[in-house]
């Protein structure tokens, strides 16, 4: 069976959830081939963690020489070792996390290899087959790659982490990166401060606060604590700086799909719907019966969130005991 | 110095957008527009041209249908200095590979770039890797989704809202640059400003201006298919209740319970 490689999502060493989503896509399409890009001290605990999510095999590149480059030395790697799979059993696609990084790799690879892409995926098929939502969630696209090895950037969220160890056979990969790669540095980080919240697209539950907030979030963290949702923002409340930029919700924020996505003090415009809009299950609280969000939920409550929220934080935390 | 700034004509987001028989983007049925996340791209060079003084000259590109000019049209009333439309019938339905393709001949054309300005990522599409092909394809290094833009002579920091940390990142010019929407509100054009750009050099491009074969481009020439397109069906209505002395958060909370998440 061909191999599918896929890009291991991880900080420093920490592998990331959407990495086991990736894996369990990659089963229906090959063999899953994850390809660690990371410090050579950190590869047997990675490699031990995808192997329990059906790994056969862990390519190690030891990041040494590129670390704190951005994309295009990523872009390289993956080139060379889809070549070298090529000449072996050949490779059946390469996913990529749909993040802004990851986009860029898979950018970058896809005219290195003469290869279609395709981002943002929702759903891929053991046919190939990749689902994406387009137009703020208003249509569903399905299409395929057509030229080359299929290239494909999924969404976190895009499907359940599947746990069955595979072979996990370890093997160092040593890349040629040129120069020319190493253009674009980091030059400072500063690592997201801990919230103590499940992270924004990850969450299976997002609470959420607008402009109708005033400023003051309290009412909605209260209500994502009970629930143990994560918080996100709409443009209006991070533009107010109420909320970092990090929190934002929207077509040029994160795009979520929780199974429950609260929305407060929210109108509902079609850059937030472009974010949420594919959530399982949609509530709003809203003090205007005519906001356009309520066109959007399964449940509504027209009031003031500043006291609709803490009297139902204060019956959760009850019910909970 | 000089400036290319990639300026993309969409549907406007705030209308019905539909797709065409072929699977392909309605661009004509639905009105369009300068992408508007294309003109803080077009205010970053803008203020690059400010700070580096005259002698530096900032290009809009537009690749798209007849229409698409007006994209362009909007990017000299804003201030850029000359304007290219890429137009040819055989690009229609061309993918993220042969627009990019289509770009960088056009760029080479218009001359070495300094820096070439791209918003975050098309209002239609969006799949924000336009920029990231384009610098492939040029061999330029990328520094993009930048929140914050400074540069000194030709050295270039940016700050951005990375996956994992906020990050500044560095490179030399030339290279490609992508802009956020948090860069800083774009500029209106102003009354003289609309005037001026009706003198200002327009050009119009065909593929053989630029030396692209038209079997490279297009719906055929595409690297990925669109089987089928589906409008999402309308949510059904749900239920909305109004909150009177606290009855709204006991339904609130009534209706979590019975969705298990509570
Ligand atoms: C290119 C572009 C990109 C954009 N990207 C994004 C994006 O990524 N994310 C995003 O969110 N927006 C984005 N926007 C902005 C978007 O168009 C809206 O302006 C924004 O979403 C409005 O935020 P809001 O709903 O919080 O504020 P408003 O639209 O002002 O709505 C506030 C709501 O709060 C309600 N309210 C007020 N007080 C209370 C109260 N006490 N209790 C209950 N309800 C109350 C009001 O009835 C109202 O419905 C973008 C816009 C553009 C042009
Ligand atoms: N047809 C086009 N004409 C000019 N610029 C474009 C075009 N398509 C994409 N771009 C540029 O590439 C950026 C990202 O686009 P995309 O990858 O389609 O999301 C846009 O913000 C533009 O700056």
């Amino acid at each position: 069976m061909s191999e599918v490689l896929v890009l291991i999502d991880h900080v420093d060493g920490a592998v990331r959830k959407p990495t086991y989503e990736l894996l369990a896509i990659a089963k229906r399409l090959g063999e899953p081939s994850a390809v660690f890009i990371g410090g050579a001290d950190k590869a047997a605990e990675v490699a031990e963690k995808v192997k329990a999510y059906g790994a056969e095999k862990v390519y190690v590149v030891d990041d040494a020489q590129i670390k704190g480059y951005l994309v295009a030395p990523k872009a390289e790697v993956l080139q060379q070792l889809a070549e070298k799979a090529q000449s072996s059993g050949g490779v059946a696609a390469i996913l990529i996390p749909s993040s802004g990084e990851g986009k860029e790799i898979g950018a970058r690879l896809s005219i290195k290899l003469e290869s279609g892409l395709i981002t943002d995926a929702v759903d891929v098929s053991a046919e190939g087959v990749v689902t994406q939502s387009v137009f703020a969630g208003n249509f569903t696209l399905t299409g395929k790659v057509t030229k080359g090895t299929p290239i494909i950037t999924v969404k976190p969220n895009s499907a359940a982490p599947e746990e069955g160890a595979g072979a996990g056979t370890v093997e160092e990969f040593t890349a040629t990166i040129s120069d020319a790669a190493k253009k674009a540095q980091i030059v400072a980080a500063q690592p997201r401060q801990a919230t103590g919240r499940p992270e924004l697209t990850e969450a299976a539950i997002v609470v959420s606060g607008g402009r109708g907030t005033g400023g003051n979030f309290e009412p909605v963290e209260g209500l994502a604590d009970a629930l143990g949702a994560a918080v996100g923002a709409s443009r209006a409340a991070v533009d107010s700086g109420w909320k970092p930029h990090t929190f934002q919700v929207g077509q040029t924020g994160k795009t979520v799909s929780p199974q429950l996505y609260v929305a407060n003090g929210i109108s509902g415009a079609i850059q937030h719907r472009a974010g949420m809009q594919t959530s399982k299950t949609i509530v709003a609280v809203n003090k205007d019966e005519e906001a356009p969000i309520f066109e959007l939920v399964d449940f509504g409550v027209v009031g003031d969130l500043h006291t609709v929220l803490p009297a139902a934080t204060e019956e959760i935390n009850k019910r909970k005991g | 110095m000089n400036i290319v700034v990639c300026v993309k004509y969409v549907p406007d987001a705030t209308a019905d957008r539909q797709f065409e028989s072929d699977n392909t983007v309605d661009r004509v049925g639905v009105d369009g527009l300068l992408s508007e996340l294309d003109e803080y791209a077009v205010e970053q060079a803008l203020q690059l041209k400010e700070k580096a003084g005259d002698d530096t000259e900032v290009t809009a590109l537009c690749i798209g249908p007849e229409k698409a000019v007006d994209a362009v049209r909007k990017a000299l009333q804003m201030g850029v200095d000359k304007g290219v439309h890429v137009s040819d019938e055989a690009i229609a339905g061309s993918d993220y590979a042969a627009t990019s393709l289509v770009l960088a001949k056009a760029i080479e054309k218009i001359g070495q770039p300094d820096v070439v300005m791209c918003g975050m990522a098309s209002t239609d599409a969006s799949g924000g890797v336009v920029p990231a092909m384009l610098a492939e394809r040029l061999g330029l290094p990328q520094v993009t989704l930048a929140a914050v833009v400074e540069t000194q002579g030709d050295q270039v920091r940016i700050k951005r809202d990375g996956d994992t940390a906020t990050e500044v990142i560095g490179g030399q010019m030339p290279l490609v640059l992508s802009v956020t929407d948090q860069s800083g509100e774009a500029r209106y054009p102003s009354f003289k400003g609309i005037m001026a750009a009706k003198k200002k050099p327009l050009e119009t491009w065909s593929l053989s201006d630029i030396g692209v074969d038209a079997g490279q481009v297009g719906l055929d020439a595409a690297w990925t298919a669109v089987d089928d397109t589906t409008a999402r069906p309308p949510r059904t209505a749900g239920e909305i209740v109004k909150d009177e002395d606290g009855s709204g958060a006991t339904a609130l909370v009534e209706f979590l319970a019975s969705k298990k998440f509570i």
